[in-house]
């Protein structure tokens, strides 16, 4: 990814090879389109990173009904914007793959959902693809093949939830943003209980460059199994916050931290945390990460103690009380809950209660323990992920940094009379 | 007080039959957000459709509601379901500028209080109230996605990233 001047409009996109791709790929046969993209070792880009090829095998070829490509553009997790960067800059390139996808699967209408908040990018999306409707690349008989493929905005509304892909399913058609149970899967019964592929707009705009290279070619730019390049939006304590693309496998995380992007935003203040894949991940602590050799990959952040999410590597320096700055994830979480199960909407709730006793000073010895019991409710026996997402970053903040929950604790229960155990 | 747009299960619900009207250029507008769709499908534009109604009438108000059920041909509870469950959608009048400030971590580490307080107390309100003239309403919000600005706000639709005390002096100055 390189940044060119107008890269939005459809003629510099065309300047730059844009739409070679799409010629390419409707002149192969669609199941070998998605052959290239599993070879690629592509995995979704969205969060949960499951190989984009397998997913877009899932789609049945002999269903009678239509078929559709959604893209998750409702990118709402904290500490991720790359999405935003590339329909804002590449909206051909989302366009392009999009219709790949189109072709691959025998679908002919995707649907862009962006989260109501990106309304300038989904006006952005808007003017791009009338520019490549009206240039051919979209509508009835797309480069002479006979494949017609239409492509339609759709906004959504305030609602994290809906970047859970079949919440977002829900609130295409119009419904509360509630998830569905699986299976169906939604490669199988997805919108309008049709066979529907959902995908995030990174996964979609690296269609292109996987057709344009081929797909080994393509994965050879990272690993074996985390293949090609990731996009890593970083904010926080450091120099140079932003979106930047590496290769997967990039060594190290420290390097990228300390010297790409400029090291810590004060000289004299030292890292204390990151939360390397949007803010559904695990913390890790300084130590997980100061010559650990941690490489940025989905593996190499699993062995590190955390994983990839999103890429929205949020940076702490020692300023940061962890447990504020994990009460306030908290408190996303418990609003964003879309209320549908019982452990992820009441769980969510009582951390937050929880939370705000410890900050007020009426913190408990048996708080923490307390907070780790409701988070084991909340993992793995909510309806969707938002659950895990809830539970994940209370755990891994009590894990990692137990002298911050230690410090708010003594202070607070010795205010309030009580008798704390050294050995907390 | 009645109200159209219940808060807790206690809340009396007073719900007028009152149907709004819009101009032909409106409606055509939002037949328009229908031809995305497939024709059995119309409900599909409820969303979009629930923006244009606050954008004609300030919030999303009963009477709005009542006009889409019957341009959708949808049941009133089947809008009211939708539409109380996404946070942009305004049930109460808000101002004539919305300030939308992200209190997310990274805007949150990154100096959020600091502007919130700065902005509050030069309009003389707190976080969820507008102020009398009707100009400006500040209501905290979770993550826009703009963490590498932080912080940051939204204005209406607009974004306003990597905020100071003078940048912000400057935008509600710019606000009429």
């Amino acid at each position: 990814m390189v940044f060119v001047e107008n890269g939005h409009r459809l003629s510099v996109y065309r300047d730059h090879g844009g739409y070679k791709s799409l010629q390419k790929a409707v002149g192969m046969a669609p199941a070998d389109v998605i052959e290239e993209v599993k070879a690629s070792a592509l995995r979704g880009r969205g969060g949960a990173g499951f190989p984009t090829g397998m997913k877009w095998s899932f789609v049945p070829k002999d269903s009678p009904k239509a078929k559709y490509v959604v893209c998750n553009a409702d990118e709402s997790e904290p500490g991720s914007f790359k999405d935003r960067y590339l329909m804002e800059r590449d909206p051909h390139a989302l366009i392009e793959g999009m219709t790949i996808a189109g072709w691959a699967l025998g679908s002919n209408t995707g649907y862009v959902y962006g989260r109501g908040e990106y309304r300038y990018l989904l006006d952005i999306m808007d003017v791009a693809i009338a520019e490549a409707r009206e240039a051919g690349m979209l509508g009835k008989n797309i480069f002479g093949s006979g494949f017609d493929y239409d492509l339609h905005t759709h906004t959504g509304a305030g609602a994290y939830i809906c970047g859970e892909e079949t919440a977002l399913l829900s609130s295409l058609e119009g419904y509360r943003g509630h998830p569905r149970m699986k299976p169906p899967f939604p490669a199988v019964e997805g919108l309008y209980a049709s066979p529907t592929v959902v995908n995030n707009v990174e996964t979609f705009t690296s269609v292109p460059q996987i057709i344009e290279m081929g797909g080994i070619a393509w994965r050879d730019l990272g690993t074996e199994k985390s293949g090609g390049t990731k996009l890593w939006s970083i904010s926080g304590h450091v120099k140079k916050p932003g979106v930047y693309e590496l290769p997967m496998g990039y060594a190290d995380m420290e390097k990228f931290i300390m010297e790409d992007c400029g090291g810590m935003l004060r000289d004299d203040k030292k890292l204390k945390a990151v939360i390397p894949g949007g803010s559904s991940v695990y913390v890790m602590n300084a130590g997980q990460i100061i010559g650990q050799n941690v490489t940025l990959d989905y593996e190499g952040l699993v062995a590190a103690g955390s994983s990839l999410g999103t890429g929205g590597m949020i940076v702490m320096d020692e300023t940061v009380d962890i447990v504020e700055s994990t009460k306030n994830l908290s408190e996303f979480y418990k609003h964003e809950s879309c209320g549908w199960c019982t452990p992820c909407r009441e769980g969510t709730d009582w951390l937050v209660k929880i939370f705000d006793r410890i900050t007020s000073g009426g913190g408990r010895p048996e708080d923490v323990q307390l907070m780790l019991d409701i988070a084991d409710n909340i993992e793995g026996k909510s309806f969707c992920p938002l659950g895990d997402a809830a539970a994940w970053p209370v755990q891994s903040a009590i894990k990692q940094f137990p002298d911050d929950f230690k410090k708010w604790i003594v202070n607070g229960a010795a205010s309030n009379g009580h008798v704390v155990e050294a050995n907390m | 007080m009645a109200t159209a747009t219940p808060t807790s299960f206690t809340d009396q619900v007073a719900v007028s039959d009152e149907v709004a009207e819009f101009s032909p250029a409106v409606v055509e507008e939002m037949r328009s957000h229908l031809t995305k769709y497939p024709a059995d499908r119309t409900r599909s534009a409820l969303i979009p459709l629930l923006f244009v109604i606050q954008r004609e009438r300030g919030w999303v108000d009963n009477a709005g509601v009542n006009f889409l059920a019957k341009f959708l041909d949808l049941e009133v509870t089947d809008v009211w379901e939708t539409a109380t469950f996404y946070t942009m959608f305004n049930l109460r009048p808000v101002g004539r500028h919305h300030i939308q400030i992200c209190k997310t971590l990274s805007c949150r580490i990154m100096g959020e209080p600091e502007i919130t307080d700065h902005i509050c107390s030069k309009l003389g309100i707190h976080p969820g109230e507008t102020t009398e003239d009707g100009r400006f309403t500040v209501t905290m919000v979770e993550c826009l996605g703009s963490c590498g600005t932080a912080p940051m706000m939204q204005i209406g639709f607009d974004y306003y990233e990597n905020l100071t005390k003078e940048s912000v002096d400057k935008i509600l100055e710019d606000c009429n």
